[in-house]
C-alpha cells in the first residue's frame, strides 16, 4: 500500500492555516467511517437501482394481464406509492411493519428479522418502482401497434413477443423519463438517514457532532452527490445516445 | 379506481379489528385527528410557501436559462443542475444548520423558526425545477413566433411579456401541478431536522400513547391523508394534461 500519509497531512496543514476542517480526510478514524458510509450508500442505491427497474418491467407486464384483479391490484399499488410521502412510506415499513417481524434470540430479547438497510431498500424499491411501471407502460404503448401484431404473426407468445419485441423498443422510448426517475431514486435515498441507516448523510452527522465542523461536512456531502447524481447522469445519457435512431420520433 | 375506495375501507376495517383494547383505535385516531390536522396544515403551508417563493426564483432563472448573454446562461446552467441534482433532505439541513436563527435588518429583529428555514430548504429545488420546465415550455414555441413579434418590431422583452410567456402558462401547467405534488410529499422530509408537522406530531402521539397495535393504524391514518390531498391533484394534472395537449 502507498503510503498516503503526506497527502492526508495536507488537510491537517489546511485546519491549521485556514481552519477549515475536514476530519474526514486526516483522522484515520472518521476517514474509516465516511468511506464506509459512501460505500453503504453507493450499495443502496445501486440495489434500489436495479430492484426498481425490475419491479418496472414485472408491473409493466402484470399491468397488460386479461385478469381484471391483477390490473386493479397493480394501479392500486402504483397510486398509494405515488401520492404518499417516501419518508411516512418508510416509517410505515419500518417501524409498523417491522414491530409485527420479531423474533426472539437465544439471550431472550426481541430482535428485527429484517435489518434498516432492508427495510430502505425495500421500501425505495417499491416507490420508483412504482413511477417506473408507469414509465415503462407509456414506452409499451408508444410501440406501433402493427409490430406488436407482426410479432404475433410470427408465432410469438404475449410472454415471449414481451420480452423480444416490446420491451427492447419500449426501452429506448422511456430513457429520458427513466433517467429522470433514477436521479430522483438516487436522491431519495437519503431519507433512509431516518432510520438509522449508516449511509454517507447519516455518518457525516455523526462526524460534525463529533467534529463541530458541519458547514465543511455538508458541503462535502453536497459535492459528493451532485457528482454521484452526475454519473448516473452520464451512463443513462451515454445508453441513451447509443440507442438512439436519429429521426424516429414515434 | 373504485378499488383503492374500496382499498382505504378495508384498511380501516382492519385497523380496528386489530386490537380488542378498552379504548379503541378508532376512537384513538379520532382523538388525535385535531392535533394531525394542525400538522397537516402547517405541512400544505409549507408547501403553498415553497412553491410560491421557488416558481418566482424559477421564472427569473428560467430567463436566464435563455439569456442571450454567454456567461449569464452558463451561471443559470449551473445554479440549476446544482439544486437539481442534490437531495432535497441535505438541502434542507444545509438550510436548517447554516441559516441563522434570527435577522437583524436595520433597528428590526425578524425571527427564523425551524419551518421557515426548511420551506427555504424546500423553494431552492422547486427553484432548479420551475427553472427547467420555463426553458423547455419558451423552447417548444415554435419559431414562427419569435420571428412574427420581431417583424412587429417587439423587443425581446417585449416578445417575451407578451408573446412567448403568455403562450408557456398553459404547457407548463401539468408538470407545474406534478412539481406541487411532489413539494407536498416531500414536506414531511422537515420532521427530520425538526419541524412539528404531521410526521413529527404523529410520532408524539404513538409515543404519547405508548401502544404497539396503534403503530400501523396511525401510520395508514397518516399516508392517507397525503393521500386524500395528492391524489385529486395527481388526476387533475392528467386531465389538464389532456386538455392541453399541444399536438
Amino acid at each position: 500500500m502507498i503510503d498516503l500519509t503526506p497527502f492526508w497531512d495536507w488537510f491537517r496543514d489546511l485546519y491549521a492555516a485556514t481552519g477549515i476542517k475536514l476530519t474526514i480526510f486526516y483522522d484515520a478514524f472518521d476517514r474509516a467511517r465516511f468511506i464506509n458510509g459512501f460505500f453503504t450508500s453507493v450499495r443502496l442505491m445501486a440495489l434500489c437501482i436495479v430492484a426498481s427497474v425490475v419491479i418496472g418491467v414485472l408491473g409493466a407486464w402484470v399491468q397488460r394481464s386479461q385478469v381484471w384483479l391483477l390490473r386493479a391490484t397493480m394501479a392500486a399499488y402504483i397510486q398509494f406509492f405515488r401520492n404518499t410521502p417516501p419518508l411516512v412510506q418508510l416509517y410505515f415499513f419500518y417501524f409498523a411493519l417491522g414491530s409485527y417481524l420479531r423474533v426472539t434470540n437465544d439471550v431472550g430479547l426481541a430482535v428485527p428479522v429484517v435489518s434498516s438497510f432492508t427495510w430502505a431498500a425495500i421500501c425505495l424499491s417499491l416507490y420508483a418502482g412504482a413511477f417506473n411501471v408507469e414509465i415503462f407502460r407509456a414506452g409499451i404503448e408508444a410501440v406501433p401497434n402493427e409490430t406488436v401484431e407482426a410479432a404475433e404473426a410470427l408465432g410469438y407468445s404475449r410472454l415471449r413477443a414481451y420480452i423480444h419485441v416490446i420491451l427492447p423498443l419500449a426501452f429506448r422510448i422511456s430513457l429520458p423519463a427513466l433517467n429522470n426517475n433514477l436521479v430522483n431514486l438516487v436522491k431519495t435515498t437519503t431519507i433512509a438517514y431516518a432510520i438509522a441507516v449508516p449511509e454517507m448523510l447519516y455518518v457525516a452527522n455523526q462526524i460534525w457532532s463529533d467534529e463541530l465542523n458541519v458547514s465543511e461536512m455538508m458541503n462535502v456531502l453536497l459535492v459528493i452527490y451532485v457528482l454521484l447524481v452526475g454519473i448516473v447522469v452520464y451512463v443513462m445519457g451515454r445508453w441513451e445516445r447509443a440507442m438512439r435512431i436519429p429521426g424516429y420520433m414515434p | 379506481m373504485l378499488l383503492l375506495a374500496v382499498l382505504v375501507l378495508s384498511v380501516y376495517v382492519g385497523e380496528a379489528q386489530a386490537g380488542p383494547d378498552t379504548p379503541s383505535i378508532l376512537a384513538t385516531m379520532l382523538k388525535w385527528t385535531p392535533l394531525l390536522a394542525q400538522g397537516f396544515a402547517l405541512n400544505i403551508a409549507m408547501s403553498f410557501l415553497a412553491m410560491a417563493i421557488g416558481t418566482v426564483l424559477g421564472l427569473a432563472l428560467g430567463l436566464g436559462l435563455i439569456a442571450l448573454v454567454r456567461p449569464v446562461r452558463a451561471t443559470s446552467w449551473v445554479i440549476t443542475q446544482f439544486f437539481r441534482n442534490a437531495p432535497w433532505l441535505v438541502l434542507l439541513f444545509y438550510c436548517v444548520l447554516l441559516m441563522p436563527f434570527e435577522v437583524r435588518v436595520g433597528g428590526t429583529i425578524i425571527p427564523l423558526p425551524g419551518w421557515a428555514k426548511s420551506t427555504a430548504g424546500l423553494a431552492l429545488p422547486v427553484m432548479a425545477n420551475v427553472a427547467e420546465l420555463v426553458r423547455g415550455a419558451v423552447q417548444s414555441i415554435p419559431a414562427g413566433q419569435w420571428e412574427a413579434a420581431e417583424a412587429l418590431a417587439l423587443t425581446r422583452l417585449q416578445t417575451l411579456r407578451l408573446v412567448i410567456l403568455p403562450q408557456c402558462v398553459k404547457r407548463m401547467t401539468p408538470p407545474w401541478m406534478n412539481l406541487y405534488a411532489i413539494v407536498v410529499v416531500g414536506t414531511p422530509l422537515a420532521s427530520i431536522v425538526g419541524v412539528n408537522e404531521a410526521m413529527t406530531l404523529t410520532g408524539d402521539v404513538l409515543s404519547s400513547e405508548g401502544r404497539t397495535e396503534l403503530l400501523v393504524p396511525m401510520y395508514l391514518y397518516l399516508l392517507t391523508w397525503f393521500f386524500v390531498y395528492c391524489y385529486p391533484i395527481a388526476r387533475a394534472t392528467v386531465a389538464l394534461e389532456r386538455r392541453f395537449q399541444v399536438s
